[in-house]
Parts: structure tokens; C-alpha cells; sequence
């Protein structure tokens, strides 16, 4: 990464940051309903992997925690929150929420509920592509607790089998919501449980997008190259409680405070500012931009949007006028 | 017009599909070298190759959601899932996935998959392997659910389904891929929405799907030759979503209904047909109708036992019978 692409890699993660308190925000005055999960934390994790690969052309799919992998492929940021406020111009036309947030133009296939439903799609997703020849890969982000349903083991079995072009990316944030790794699964090493399916798997930091960024540098690489799939196991944190329901009592104060002092905006900030690349006031001065921008393009089209219409309740449960389920079509 | 066993129309159909559009594939376990189960995929495999002729691992829910995940970005796959009592397994990619995804993305994707298999009880398979699942997809919203009575219609319906946007369950049965009949030469489509009649009466409707179509024309000959009773039998090809209209035209002729299906009673096709007829045509009724299903039971072993269990010609002559009083 040049210095260029680490001031524009920091402003990214800072938005993520912000754009996600925002939402806290908006749920707590009632704009926002349903599930929230939000990313604060592990914004490096999105962003250092999504450097390395090609965003718009690789395709991406994850779990409920999709705002900002959905962003990070070029969805507008604007169409998520209105999403979000479950209006029409929303990503997913209001019908979707914040746990399916869909861009397919961008090759964001989407968010999914059920834990570990996408592995299988992802790999589905790389079975095609590698059936249309094209030099895209198939990207799927999930938890490390998901990795105890069966489709893990199934999905990664079969992506080895037929060697297909997807890479599991694992942001391991040590718990699936209240329950802390080592008290649901057996090895607590996520990368360890790939050695099963002889992919190449490896740990790293997920709190340095530098070092993300490098990890997934090979990652995509590998992938890309027709050597099959690739698992990368990223070491990260999330700040709040697992959604907004979530009263985040089960986690010792010592432990967040821990990685608290590992923030990924925080210590990539101050290695530019060490590097002299930027000032602290650059830094104020684009949190302020950002916040503005939020406020007064995001939210505000959010705010703005109309609500779908009850007529078109019924919309998109089926295909329109598919010809041929009248049949006799030649 | 060729006449051919029900597992070689499926055949035909998956073959001219796979000609015609390098996207389709098939998969499933023992679909390709094996050449499946109960044929169906038989030659496809030399044919087109293990990249689309593809013998998954018994992993139903992952390959089900592999095989929708392709069909996102254009791949248009049909999953053989050997029994649908396996189906079970697969039910959350089915449900939450396939069915889903239309709508949650707001129209953005969609997952063009078809999913094969057969349900029915066979001889003598036991609990595990003779249950019916037809009511359970066809109450799932962002699914078509179909289920061909003949040759002709598995050809015509597998082809439309491998062409159509939705997703679509086609539900077979054990007991029918030998069936000879009919099949159209060239391409033939069958509609996946709407109901047949597949023999034209006065009296008394019979309604009837898969192998209980078969069953309702050999109870209509019986009444017919030896009680005079001309039984009109309406052949609901579709289950989701069910023939209103068809139900409704043929029940204000006879005004009179029995609904036969292998599956238990209860949540069955046959409560969703008598809510129909109740909700388009109560007023045409002469007599109530009356469903003839399995008993309520896991299917058992025993050949006397799984008899009993299940419907028959025999039953539905009754069940008409009691409703003319005779
Ligand atoms: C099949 C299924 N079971 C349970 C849940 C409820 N649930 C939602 S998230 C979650 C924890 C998942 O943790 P992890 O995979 O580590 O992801 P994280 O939320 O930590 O990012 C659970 C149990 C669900 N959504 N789907
Ligand atoms: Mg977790």
C-alpha cells in the first residue's frame, strides 16, 4: 500500500466507524427496527482484505453484519442507511433490513441471517464463475462461530474436491454473541480446523489492516491463480454487544480494555502520523468532514426516502410474467 | 409422439437442456458415473462431463446451497436429492435461501435452481424413506412446487422448470419412474401453474396429484362400470401454487369433491383444496367433501401395515360412495 492508498484506507475505516455509530444512533431514536449488528471493532478486517482483492469484481457474500463488507464493494452508502430505515430507495427496496443488505450490481450478494448459510452459496457462487471462465473469485466473511455449523465442513469439503475459487475469510471476534469460543468449540484455532480439507489456512492479525492486507494479498492470489480455496482466520474484537439486544455482560472489562488499545483506526492513524503523512488536525479535520457528510447526505436521503407502497406487497416473491410457467413457449 | 418410461422423459429433458445451454448442470449423489438412482441422469455423465454431471458427497444442505449460489450468478443447476425424507437436510438453504433471496434483495437476485426428487411410499422402505414432503414446500412463499402425474408432464415440467426464473421443487415418486407413456417429440413445455382433467365427469370431482391421479382413474373406472357414478378426475399437476380457477370450474359441475393424497391429513393438500372450494364455491356444494389420506403414522415395515397406511383406488370408491350414500 503507498502512503496514498493508507490515507484513503484510514478515511474508509473511519467512516465505517461512523456510519455504524450512526445506526446506533438511529436505533435508539426508533428509526432502525428489527436485528443490528454492527462492526466497530473489525473494520480492518473488510477493509485489508477488500484492498486485495478486486472490489465491484470479486463477489461477496456474508452473515448479518454486512453493512460495511456492502460498502466496501461500492454500494452506496446512502441506499444502506435508507435500507436500514426500511425505505424504497433502500439497497433491498425496504424489503431486506439490515441483515440482508444485497448490491448485485457490485457483486455483493449479500447478507444472510442464518449462521453459516453463505459458506455453501459462496462456494456455489465460485462454481459458476469458474464454469464462465472469468477471472473473478468468490469472497464469503463469517464469524468463527459459525464455523461449527455443518456447511462449513461441507462447503470446504467441496471446494476442495473441485478445487473451486473461493476464499473463506474467518473474522474470528472470540465469540458467538454471549458465548466465548473456548466454551463452544473444540480447537479454538480456527485455521486448525481447515487442515481436515488440505486448504491452506493461517491466523493473522485482524486489528492490522497491513497486516490483513498482506495476508489477503496471498489469499486472493492463490485463489485467483486456480489453486482453489483459501481460508484466512483474522484475530479481531467487536466493541458493542453482539446486536442491539445484546446487554454485553459476559465479557471481562480487562479483556475489552485489552483490545481497545489495539484499535484499528487508532493505530494505523498513528503510524501516519509518525510516518509525518498526516497531521492529528488532518485526522480531526476528516472526522468532521465524514460526520457531516453522514448527516447531511446519508441520513438525510434516509430520512427523505418514501416507504414502500402495501400495493407492491407481493412483489419479488416470484418472477414477473416468467413465460414459461404458462408453458407452451418454443 | 414417443412413448418412453417416466425416468427417460426426465432423461431427455436434462439432456436437450444441457445441449442447448452450456449453464445447466446436474447434481446430486450417484447422479453421474453411478447414473443415478432411478436413472434419470443416465448417459449424462459421458456426455457432458464431471464439471456438470457432478456426484456430489452426501451433504445435502451444502450441496443444495452450492447449487443455489451458482444459479445467482447464471448457472441453472438441478439438484437430484435421492429421497426427498433427505430433503429434510437440505430444508434451510431451500427455505431461507432459495425462497428467499427474490425477495429480501428486493428483486436483485434470484436463484433459478430446480430441485428433483422423490417422494411417496415405495415397498416395504420403512419410516425413514417413505414419507411424503409435498406439504411442507408448498406452503414455502418464493417456491414452485410441482408434481408430474406422467411422462409427459415430468419432460414438459422439467424442461420449463430448467428455464424458469423461480425456483422450483418437483416432487416424483418411487413407484412411477417406470411408467410408460406419451411424450411429445421435440420441445414440449408443460405449464408449472394450473391443473388438468384427466377424465371429464358429472358427478363428483375427483381431485388427484402424482401417483393419486392414477389411483383417481382407476376409482372413477370402478363407479363408473359398476354404481354409474361418471366421476370427473382433476389432476392438480401444481401445488403451489394450487389451481383456484381449475378447482372452482370443476366442483361448480359436479358440486361434490373428494381429494385423494399418500400424505397424511393433516396440513395436506386436501385441507388447502376443501379451504379452496370453500372460499371460491361453497355455494355450489351438494354434499362436503371429504379427503382420503394415509393414516397419521411413520410408514411401517411391515407389507400389511404399510398398506394400510396409505390410500388406494379402493378407498376413494368409498369415500365416493359414502357420499351418495350408497
Ligand atoms: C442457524 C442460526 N442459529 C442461530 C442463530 C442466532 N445467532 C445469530 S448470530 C449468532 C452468533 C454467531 O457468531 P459468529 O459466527 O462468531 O459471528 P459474529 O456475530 O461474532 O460476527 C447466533 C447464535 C442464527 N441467526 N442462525
Ligand atoms: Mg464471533
Amino acid at each position: 500500500m503507498t502512503p496514498a492508498d493508507k490515507k484513503r484506507v484510514l478515511r474508509e475505516m473511519l467512516f465505517a466507524r461512523r456510519f455504524e455509530e450512526r445506526c446506533y444512533e438511529a436505533y435508539v431514536e426508533r428509526k432502525i427496527g428489527g436485528f443490528l449488528h454492527l462492526y466497530p471493532g473489525q473494520e480492518a478486517c473488510a477493509q485489508g482484505v477488500m484492498e486485495a482483492a478486486r472490489p465491484g469484481h470479486d463477489y461477496v457474500i456474508t452473515g448479518y453484519r454486512d453493512h460495511i463488507h456492502a460498502i466496501k464493494c461500492g454500494a452506496d452508502p446512502k441506499a444502506v442507511m435508507a435500507e436500514l430505515y426500511g425505505k424504497e430507495t433502500g439497497s433491498s427496496k425496504g424489503r431486506g433490513g439490515s441483515m440482508h443488505i444485497f448490491d448485485v450490481e457490485h457483486h455483493f450478494m449479500g447478507g444472510y441471517a442464518l449462521v453459516g448459510g453463505p459458506f455453501p452459496l459462496a462456494a456455489g457462487i465460485a462454481k459458476g464463475l469458474k464454469m464462465k471462465g472469468s477471472d473473478a473469485i468468490s469472497i464469503c466473511f463469517l464469524g468463527d462461530a459459525a464455523n461449527n455449523q455443518g456447511t462449513f465442513h461441507e462447503s470446504l469439503n467441496m471446494a476442495k474436491v473441485w478445487n473451486l475459487p473461493v476464499l473463506y475469510v474467518c473474522e474470528n471476534n472470540l465469540y458467538g454473541i454471549g458465548t466465548r469460543i473456548d466454551r463452544s468449540t473444540a480447537v479454538v484455532d480456527q485455521y486448525k480446523r481447515v487442515c481436515g480439507y488440505d486448504i491452506p489456512a493461517v491466523q493473522v492479525d485482524g486489528q492490522d489492516v497491513e497486516v490483513v492486507y498482506q495476508a489477503a494479498k496471498t489469499a486472493v492470489d492463490h485463489v485467483r491463480s486456480g489453486k482453489g480455496p483459501y481460508f484466512l482466520e483474522l484475530m479481531t474484537y467487536r466493541y458493542r454487544g453482539h446486536s442491539m439486544s445484546d446487554s454485553n455482560a459476559y465479557r471481562a472489562k480487562d479483556e475489552e480494555r485489552m483490545w481497545s488499545k489495539r484499535d484499528p483506526i487508532i493505530m494505523l492513524r498513528d503510524r501516519l502520523v509518525d510516518a509525518g503523512e498526516i497531521s492529528l488536525d488532518d485526522y480531526k479535520a476528516m472526522d468532521t468532514e465524514i460526520l457531516h457528510q453522514i448527516e447531511s447526505e446519508i441520513i438525510k436521503f434516509a430520512e427523505e426516502s418514501p416507504e414502500p407502497s402495501v400495493n407492491e406487497l407481493e412483489k419479488y416473491v416470484l418472477a414477473d410474467n416468467d413465460p414459461y410457467v404458462r408453458g407452451g413457449v418454443r | 409422439m414417443a412413448v418412453m418410461m417416466y425416468w427417460e422423459a426426465l432423461q431427455r429433458a436434462q439432456d436437450e437442456e444441457m445441449t442447448r445451454d452450456p449453464l445447466v448442470l446436474v447434481m446430486g449423489e450417484d447422479v453421474g458415473v453411478a447414473g443415478g438412482t432411478y436413472k434419470a441422469t443416465k448417459g449424462l455423465y459421458d456426455k457432458y462431463g464431471a464439471e456438470r454431471v457432478i456426484d456430489t458427497p452426501i451433504s445435502e444442505n451444502g450441496f443444495t446451497g452450492l447449487a443455489i449460489g451458482a444459479s445467482f450468478i447464471g448457472v441453472r443447476p438441478v439438484i437430484e436429492i435421492m429421497s426427498v425424507n433427505f430433503a429434510w437436510l437440505a430444508m434451510d438453504q431451500i427455505f431461507n435461501s432459495a425462497a428467499k433471496v427474490r425477495y429480501m434483495s428486493g428483486g436483485q437476485l434470484t436463484a433459478p435452481v430446480v430441485i428433483r426428487s422423490p417422494g411417496g411410499t415405495a415397498h416395504q422402505l420403512g419410516a425413514q424413506h417413505s414419507a411424503r414432503m409435498e406439504k411442507v414446500f408448498m406452503g414455502i412463499a418464493g417456491l414452485r412446487v410441482v408434481t408430474p402425474s406422467t411422462p409427459k408432464q415430468a419432460y414438459g415440467m422439467l424442461k420449463a422448470a430448467i428455464r424458469c426464473n423461480d425456483p422450483v421443487f418437483i416432487n416424483e415418486h418411487e413407484l412411477m419412474y417406470n411408467m410408460k407413456g406419451e411424450v411429445p417429440d421435440g420441445d414440449y413445455f408443460h405449464p408449472l401453474e394450473g391443473s388438468e382433467v384427466a377424465r371429464p365427469g358429472r358427478d363428483v370431482t375427483l381431485f388427484g396429484y402424482n401417483i393419486s391421479v392414477h389411483w383417481c382413474l382407476e376409482a372413477a373406472e370402478f363407479l363408473a362400470t359398476h354404481h354409474g357414478i361418471d366421476c370427473e378426475v382433476v389432476d392438480l399437476f401444481t401445488l403451489s401454487p394450487l389451481d383456484r380457477a381449475g378447482i372452482k370450474a370443476s366442483v361448480s359441475k359436479t358440486h361434490r369433491a373428494v381429494i385423494a393424497e399418500e400424505a397424511e391429513a393433516p396440513v395436506g393438500v386436501g385441507s388447502e383444496v376443501i379451504a379452496i372450494i370453500n372460499e371460491e364455491c361453497f355455494f355450489e356444494l351438494d354434499a362436503a367433501p371429504l379427503r382420503v389420506s394415509a393414516r397419521n403414522v411413520p410408514i411401517p415395515y411391515n407389507h400389511k401395515l404399510e398398506k394400510a397406511a396409505i390410500p388406494s383406488a379402493k378407498d376413494i370408491v368409498h369415500a365416493v360412495l359414502k357420499m351418495f350414500g350408497k
